[in-house]
């Protein structure tokens, strides 16, 4: 069992925490000039994405968690998983609901996605920071507005449901903002 | 050979940051010129360390003529024992602008090595000495933090204030029971359940340090006599450590005591550190005798204290981290 001592923190170590995998958020180093050192650590519960904070006494030590990021390229989904594939060793995995989650919303056939591994089996997915996607459904709108206030619901191919101004219409494609959920522009 | 990212030789802090230090130094020695404090220097080496269990020494060697077959020395954690060597040589009231280092010790607030301004006051209590520390500290930041009249409160009082526990009787239950109702958590395993010393150290960390001197200076004094390192131990129910420390927008400061000078219970309190690090697997380090030897022949009653200087910088900066007011901290070392 790999472990990491205090002194080895900092942010992104991926750590066991409370039975779960988690990554360091932030670790600050706090002692009083003639007492106990300690480590107050900010890690976030990577199957939750949750933040806790815990306590270490200086010295001791956590047990590390294996967990990696991979770069997969998103296939297709099955209509309870969704498979992915490494684009150099072809090597194909699955990933559940669970790990998927809302970016399931994002997911688009082919594109790049960072998969992060734990012991192996996927834990949560990310998109592309930004996502080219078609509009399936939009209401037509003012002809001829090209203000962009005020803007209107538009559902994407993958089912995600943006606001877009009301000069983008039906069979559109546009770019989004996957972290934001934000209109960025036409494709 | 190691390559660095471009800007790594470059100083963590700013030029105008590092003005304010020399302009600092310059007027710490004017302060202590004109109430006759004479500047002293003391070896940064010695043969002998602190047995303090919490505090780490660095060590170097030497070799060469004196010691043919090496000799390992210590680098200091503070200059007290040299200066007390000299108070006890009849010089008078001292202070010392030093280098001082700590293993193990890198963050926020904490570079390993540290400048540290550290004085006598021979004549002095601890109390009398707390408002020359007051003086001299609301001179260095005139001009730069606006302060609300100082604040002094005891360890009792602190620790009633923010946690409710009676820091002297409290058990290590109490001190748990508080930690979890304010939501600090050490992890799951072993506990150190009945360590009532780290739960307080827990509880002043955490609970109670960042609260204190906010926009003014605190000084919080009478400590438990488990916690008097080098004081004096004025007998009571308790008995309570003349020790203090300072804190400013919840940042400890400095540490002072009504100095110790009984030989005998000198050695003593060694020996209980030196039995603590045995138990928590830190290395022994050898007793200095020649401190020992000092306090024999007679150590005036004195008071003293050491100031973080590194710290007085950030705050007078208004800066956050130790990065910010030091030229080259460990990792550009």
């Amino acid at each position: 069992m790999a472990t990491y001592s205090t002194n080895e923190f900092k942010a992104g170590l991926k750590v066991m925490i409370d039975g779960d995998p988690g990554a360091i958020v932030e670790n600050e180093f706090v002692k009083p000039g003639k007492g106990q050192a300690f480590n107050r650590v900010k890690i976030r519960n990577l199957k939750t994405g949750r933040i806790i904070e815990r306590t270490f006494k200086s010295g001791d030590t956590i047990e590390a968690a294996d967990v990696v990021d991979v770069e997969l390229q998103y296939l297709y989904n099955d209509g309870e998983f969704w498979h992915f594939m490494n684009p150099e060793t072809f090597e194909q995995l699955a990933s559940d609901k669970a790990a998927v989650g809302d970016n399931a919303k994002w997911l688009k056939e082919q594109d790049i996605c960072i998969v992060t591994l734990y012991n192996g089996v996927p834990i949560t997915v990310m998109p592309p920071n930004t996502v080219t996607l078609k509009i399936v459904d939009t209401d037509p709108g003012l002809k001829g507005d090209t203000s962009g206030g005020g803007g209107k619901p538009a559902t994407l191919e993958t089912g995600a449901v943006v606001r877009v101004p009301l000069f983008v219409q039906i069979g559109e494609t546009i770019k989004v903002n996957t972290r934001t959920g934000e209109y960025l522009s036409r494709a | 050979m190691k390559e660095y990212a471009s800007g790594e030789w470059q100083p963590t802090a700013a030029l105008e940051v590092l003005k304010l230090r020399a302009q600092l130094l310059e007027r710490i020695r004017a302060f202590f010129s004109k109430r006759g404090v004479l500047e002293v220097e003391t070896p940064i080496l010695s043969t002998s360390g602190t047995p303090d269990p919490a505090l780490a020494s660095l060590a170097t060697r030497y070799t060469g003529p004196l010691y043919p077959h090496g000799q390992t020395f210590y680098l200091q954690t503070s200059p007290e024992f040299p200066m007390k060597r000299l108070l006890a040589s009849g010089i008078g009231s001292i202070y010392q602008i030093c280098k001082v280092f700590r293993d193990g010790e890198s963050g926020r607030l904490h570079n390993p090595e540290f400048t540290m301004v550290e004085w006598y006051r021979v004549g002095l209590d601890h109390v009398q000495l707390m408002h020359e520390v007051e003086a001299l500290v609301g001179e260095l930041l005139a001009g730069h933090v606006a302060l609300a009249e100082t604040e002094w409160l005891s360890y009792h009082e602190v620790f009633a204030r923010h946690t409710g526990l009676e820091p002297h009787t409290a058990t290590a239950e109490d001190f748990e029971r508080v930690a979890r109702e304010h939501e600090i958590h050490l992890p799951a395993g072993p506990k150190p359940h009945h360590d009532v010393a780290i739960w307080r150290d827990l509880l002043l960390t955490h609970l109670i340090e960042p609260r204190l001197g906010q926009g003014r200076l605190t000084f919080v004094y009478d400590y438990p006599a488990s916690q008097a390192a080098l004081a004096q131990v004025r007998p009571g129910n308790p008995p309570l450590a003349e020790r203090f420390e300072l804190y400013l927008n919840g940042i400890e400061m400095a540490n002072g005591f009504h100095e110790l000078a009984d030989s005998a219970e000198q050695r003593m309190r060694f020996e209980r550190q030196q039995h603590a690090r045995s138990t928590t697997a830190l290395p022994p380090v050898p007793r200095d005798e020649r401190l020992l030897a000092a306090l024999a022949h007679g150590l005036p009653d004195c008071s003293g204290v050491a100031l973080g200087f590194d710290r007085l910088v950030m705050l007078a900066a208004g800066v956050r981290s130790i990065r910010e007011a030091v030229a080259f901290p460990l990792d550009r070392a």
